[in-house]
């Protein structure tokens, strides 16, 4: 079989572009998603791939991933239902889940995560070729830029914290890369530079953009998330591109990281058209290192592609509080991701626990508590791959409906929000609010300004107050620029008092630009990248002394260490700021008139500040006249007068 | 500029320029006042034309179909606003709430230097209600603002119902990219100044306001909305801000081009536009319209709500519905129409509003005469000035011309020279006549509460009539006092004095024509021709009259009256005094309250400038 599709590259085409899966005798061949896209690159490799891969789960038993539109005759033949079991190879592991939070605003957030888990070693020489549900565009990246912890973001719009509260993976409007690396690499800015392009390839966006001037190396705010402890800043890169546009084409690729695509599973609701008829939009991927199991003898490889959308009631263009999936995504569910462990679909009723906001249907019995964001939240479970979830209609199209629109939020702990001050375009002053809404604890957040080097800080007009009281930061890291090299870096660490602001301003001049470093568009403004704030947040749990809860009344005298704090990170609103434009259709002008000054204005008064003005003798006479001449001649100048 | 270097031609040119002086200088400002009339004559100038790509390609389509609704709400804003005899603060943040804006508040409150006659008021307390739009999938850092003035009375109350119900509409829609702020502001002005100065964090103007909660980024443009009635029949498009800026004529254009598409009657200083360029009733009716805006962007005061959002970049225009009394009726859902157009066309904005002019005048709404059209009718009013200078210097370098003999002259300028005053003759005027202009600024604010005490007069009153007072006592100064200093005034002392002040008036007016080309140009037509004639030795009496008569608080006088009558309401001379009290009140108030320019440009420099002549007049 294998040698046949070898002799028959030109079949294998055909068979890729229509998703077909091949499964003949008893040989089961599983290919992944991404493995096709590779195939349409290099269809040689992609055969040997498939070939190995069917060399290796041979024996495993019988699996099915259906295609969703067209069916090979041959693969009719053997179609079953779809037997969905957990595989018991342990190297690599896939789960899918959908969270759904119902805001008070009326709006609602959907927040999709994928998890591959994959137990091998990227590192040390060790040349990994077989890929099965890791996409083997990540794993290339990992082993040949040697990167330790990687978190890409792709953001359209703000998360606006008043309104909806915390998400759940915080990212910054535009896009945003940043890279722990292994402490073998040498030249990190230069492995820096290369790996940027290679993602700003695999992901369409325009990451290439991140050179040395809005590159920096935070010293504090940015902590891998994986195992490992190596904390030297110098292996760390952090670069956000603001004003980065997302759109389908950096979704496509981002799906295709998918080990099902979007042709099942939830990867199925991801449809660009209603995505990005939303209110914000974000997609990431995370790769770290995590342990394999508690007691961590064994490091595996995480990959975590998150999708976080929220839908505004407005647009959607009925008056009516409702939401179902189908009006989300235009689509519904009708399967699990076959390869996926898990795949489930969790909606928070935690403010609903009696149904008294809205009502959901289909109702399901399985409840699930989780602590999220230092919060005790509840929610209601569906698992996809159970077949009663879908029902008789094999079809899953949760609905919610709004019954009152009473009922407000839990105001956010903390927020943040930036502007600039002043008028003009020679000087402005930042200003960084910093919101603590804690009845009655304060804690600490750190602070990272990265403010490219066009707006020059005057570092010692920094100011923190709060309350109307000068704050002392406990730490201050700060880098300053160089001119077209690199940005600044202000980092501090702000105890913020209770319940209060604590504004943050600090002054800058507005450089003058050399005229060909203009965007193309000068008068749009230019940008500067979000503040990021982060923080260990007292949980609301904790807060929760007072029992407004019911709890037994042994368990609510201490708070609980683990409950007592939780991390978040805030993003603040990117600047646009204005810097002094030249005229740019003005140069011809500018030319002509310069010129003109320089030659008739300049030169004429020059010329007669320089001169020397003689009075003419009326008539010299004839010998004075021939001496002249004489001494001209002998090479005396000038006249006897 | 060989004819310089040489000096039999240099001469040559010097004899014609000082012989022929007073004629050339006679033709230049005829020529200057000819050039500025034919402005307004349509041939010479151009039609206004979209420049922005952004905004001129593209079409969209205006479907706002609530206008009634919008009358309704309107009637509703004005019950509640009856009711609480304010801004109904509690009631616009709901509604706002229940049409899906983040709503935010802002409390100000100021106290006005003297109190406010025309607006009846002196300590000033308010609340600015807006709600910002947010655009979805934008991160914040634009934003596009509309604005309706709460003001007492039932003025406006259609605005404020227009843009509550423009504001649902624009909720639902998804083609934002900018986020769009609804701004309802009490106390017109003051409250808007109080919004802009907390939105960019600035104070000014030493006003105190309640930090900003919400905001958008930086704002790109502006639009203002005041409908003065139930009827409307015309819109009027108002540009002219604080301190004389304009907004791009971009702006403009877009408001023209609207009203093109969706057939509105509009209008500019309230005047249709005319086909009938070649008859005189034509002529005359663009010259009115060119005059009206050469007035009202000389006063330096911001003419609608728009006007203070120009200082922070911002490109503004008030709209106003006007009713004419004419047959044209336009409805709200017009109206509505005419701003979702122009807000959908400001939202495809790339860049900020740049492309087109800043500096321009309208004769009509569909032509405009840009800079380059109308310096050079400053310009040859100023170069008077230079000519009557440079005449000065030839006088001062050439005494009598006894001897021929090069050495021999030298001596005799340096002789001549020695012989003249020294620095202080001339400096002690200036110094003079500059203290006298501090004086001018500082005592009416400084002095009211005293002359309320031992005059029976208002506040106001007080200070307007110390400014006037100051102003006549300026006249009488003692103003040979150099004499003490330096000895008796000498013919030298005066032509240098003339000199340096023909040059500091030349700069100063060059100054301010490049910032604001109306007041220049209407401080020179007055100023100039008075500081060209005025020597010692013409008639006392009569100079001194008509020296008087040139001064900027005449300028002023006249400008009051024939204002009105461009505005076709004449007025009567007792109606005209007191509006012309009323007007110099408000002058002063504009500068304290907004940080208009022109109060003290006129009393810190022009007016001691004038008294230099005026001291020139009177040289002993």
């Amino acid at each position: 079989m294998a040698a046949h599709r070898c002799c028959f590259p030109v079949w294998l085409f055909i068979l890729c572009s229509f998703s077909l899966f091949i499964i003949a005798g008893s040989q089961e061949t599983t290919v992944a998603p991404e493995q096709h896209a590779s195939v349409l690159d290099n269809p040689q490799t992609a055969a040997e791939t498939a070939e190995q891969t069917a060399g290796e789960s041979g024996g495993v038993e019988e699996r099915r991933w259906e295609g969703t539109e067209v069916r090979d005759a041959a693969a009719q033949k053997q179609a079953e239902p779809a037997v969905l079991q957990p595989t018991p190879q342990p190297k690599d592991d896939f789960q899918e889940e959908l969270v759904v939070r119902p805001l008070h605003s009326g709006d609602i957030y959907a927040s999709f995560q994928f998890r591959t888990l994959w137990e091998t070693d990227f590192m040390r020489g060790n040349k990994v070729s077989h890929y099965r549900l890791f996409p083997k565009s990540l794993g290339q990246v990992i082993s040949k830029f040697s990167v330790r912890e990687l978190h890409i973001s792709f953001t359209q719009g703000y998360w606006r914290t008043m309104q909806w509260g915390q998400p759940y993976l915080p990212s910054p409007p535009g896009a945003e890369l940043w890279v722990w690396f292994q402490d073998s690499v040498t030249d990190v800015d230069a492995t820096w530079k290369e790996l940027t392009n290679v993602l700003s390839g695999i992901f369409c966006a325009s990451l290439n953009f991140i050179d040395s001037t809005n590159t920096v190396q935070p010293s504090a705010s940015f902590k891998p998330l994986g195992i490992g402890n190596v904390t030297d800043h110098r292996f760390l890169r952090y670069a956000t591109l603001p004003r980065e546009i997302v759109c389908t084409e950096n979704l496509t690729p981002w799906k295709k990281l998918l080990p099902c695509g979007s042709k099942a599973g939830l990867a199925v609701l991801l449809k660009s058209e209603k995505l990005f008829h939303s209110s914000f939009h974000s997609q990431a991927v995370h790769i770290r290192p995590v342990c394999q199991d508690w007691q961590c003898k064994t490091t595996s490889w995480e990959l975590r592609q998150t999708l976080n959308v929220v839908f505004d009631l407005h647009n959607s263009g009925q008056g009516k509080r409702e939401w179902s999936l189908f009006k989300m995504f235009s689509r519904t569910l009708t399967e699990a991701c076959p390869l996926a462990s898990s795949s489930k679909i969790y909606i928070d009723i935690t403010d609903n626990p009696e149904g008294e906001q809205f009502e959901l249907s289909p109702a399901t019995s399985l409840l699930s508590q989780a602590m999220v964001l230092g919060d005790r939240r509840t929610f209601s479970v569906y698992d996809l791959t159970q077949q009663d979830t879908f029902g008789s209609v094999r079809s899953l199209n949760l609905l919610i409906r709004w019954k009152s629109t009473e009922g407000d939020m839990l105001r956010p702990l903390l927020h943040a929000e930036r502007y600039v001050a002043g008028y003009g375009l020679q000087t402005g002053e930042i200003h960084t609010l910093m919101y603590n809404h804690h009845p009655y604890r304060s804690f600490p957040v750190l602070l990272l300004d990265s403010v490219p080097w066009y707006l020059r800080l005057y570092i010692h007009t920094l100011t923190v107050t709060s309350k109307g009281k000068d704050n002392k930061p406990s730490y201050i890291h700060y880098q300053p620029s160089k001119d077209r090299v690199r940005p600044h870096l202000l980092e501090m660490l702000v105890q913020l008092p209770p319940n209060s602001v604590t504004e943050v301003t600090v002054q800058f001049e507005r450089a003058l630009l050399k005229w060909t470093e203009y965007t193309p568009d000068p008068n749009h403004g230019f940008y500067v990248g979000s503040s990021v704030i982060s923080s260990l947040v007292p949980s609301t749990v904790a807060m929760d002394t007072n029992s407004t809860r019911e709890r037994p009344l042994f368990s609510s005298f201490f708070p609980c260490k683990e409950e007592s704090s939780y991390f978040v990170r805030v993003y603040t609103e990117p600047l646009l700021v204005n810097l002094p434009t030249p005229d740019f259709s003005m140069p011809y002008n500018v030319i002509c008139l310069t010129c003109t000054v320089v030659a008739v204005g300049y030169g004429s008064l020059y010329n007669l500040l320089t001169r020397s003005f003689q009075i003419e003798e009326p008539s010299p006479g004839l010998a004075k006249r021939i001496a002249n001449v004489i001494r001209k001649m002998r090479g005396f100048p000038g006249t006897m007068g | 500029m060989g004819l310089l270097s040489d000096p039999n031609r240099r001469r040559a040119l010097i004899n014609l320029l000082t012989r022929l002086n007073a004629p050339i200088c006679v033709v230049c400002y005829m020529a200057g006042v000819a050039w500025f009339m034919g402005l307004a004559f349509e041939p010479f100038t151009l039609r206004t034309y979209m420049s922005e790509n952004a905004m001129g390609s593209t079409m969209v389509e205006e479907r706002f179909p609530s206008g009634e609704r919008a009358v309704a709400t309107g009637r509703e804003f004005a019950a509640h606003k009856k009711k609480v005899s304010g801004m109904p603060v509690e009631w616009l943040v709901k509604t706002m709430q229940a049409r899906g804006l983040e709503v935010y508040t802002q409390r100000f409150s100021r106290t006005l230097p003297f109190p406010d006659e025309n607006k009846e008021r002196y300590m000033v307390k308010g609340t600015n209600v807006y709600g910002i739009l947010r655009a979805p999938r934008a991160p914040r850092t634009e934003a596009l603002v509309l604005s309706a003035p709460c003001t007492p009375g039932d003025n406006n109350n259609q605005a404020v119902g227009l843009l509550l119900g423009l504001a649902q509409y624009f909720r639902n829609q998804i083609y934002w990219a900018k986020d769009i702020i609804f701004l309802v502001n009490d106390h017109d002005l003051i409250g808007m100044q109080a919004w802009l100065e907390g939105y960019h964090h600035t104070n000014t103007t030493g006003m105190d306001w309640s930090p900003l909660q919400g905001r958008g980024g930086s704002i790109q443009a502006a639009l203002s909305l005041e409908l003065s009635s139930d009827v409307v029949t015309s819109m009027d498009l108002v540009l002219e801000g604080l301190n004389g800026q304009l907004p791009n004529l971009d702006l403009a254009n877009l408001f023209y081009a609207f009203c093109q598409k969706i057939g509105v009657l509009c209008t500019i200083q309230g005047k249709l536009q005319r086909n009938d360029w070649d008859s005189v009733s034509g002529y005359s009716h663009a010259v009115q319209t060119m005059m009206l805006m050469v007035m009202k962007q000389a006063s330096g005061r911001p003419w609608g709500d728009h006007g203070l959002f120009l200082r922070y970049h911002i490109e503004a225009a008030t709209i106003k519905g006007i009713n004419s009394f004419r047959q044209y009726k336009t409805d709200a859902t017009t109206i509505g129409r005419l701003l979702e157009g122009m807000y959908r066309k400001l939202n495809n904005l790339l860049e900020r509003l740049h492309q087109s002019y800043f500096f321009y005048l309208m004769p009509s709404l569909s032509h405009f005469v840009s800079i380059g059209y109308y310096m050079p009718a400053f310009g040859l009013l100023a170069v008077i000035l230079l000519l009557r200078a440079l005449d000065l210097w030839v006088q001062l370098a050439t005494p009598p011309p006894t001897t021929e003999d090069g050495i021999a002259d030298i001596e005799q300028v340096r002789h001549a020279h020695s012989s003249s005053p020294g620095v202080l003759s001339v400096l002690t005027p200036l110094v003079i006549s500059h203290l006298t202009g501090a004086a001018l600024y500082m005592l009416p604010i400084r002095f009211q509460e005293m002359a309320v005490e031992h005059f029976p007069v208002s506040e106001t009153e007080a200070v307007v009539l110390t400014a006037i007072a100051v102003y006549t006592a300026g006249l009488a100064l003692p103003h040979n006092t150099h004499r003490l200093l330096s000895g008796e005034g000498t013919e030298q002392g005066w032509r240098v004095l003339k000199l340096v002040a023909l040059l500091y008036l030349a700069v100063l007016l060059g100054c301010t024509a490049l910032i604001n080309f109306s007041l220049g140009f209407i401080l020179a037509l007055t100023l100039v021709p008075a500081a060209a004639f005025v020597t010692p030795h013409v008639p006392k009496v009569l100079s001194a009259f008509v020296l008087v008569i040139l001064s900027p608080a005449c300028t002023l006088l006249f400008s009051v009256f024939f204002f009105q009558e461009l505005q076709e309401m004449p007025v009567s001379f007792l109606d005209g005094w007191l509006l012309y009290l009323s007007v110099i009140s408000q002058g002063i108030l504009d500068h304290f309250l907004y940080g208009s320019l022109v109060y003290p440009l006129i009393a810190l420099l022009v007016y001691p400038c004038w008294l230099l002549f005026w001291n020139i007049l009177f040289w002993k």
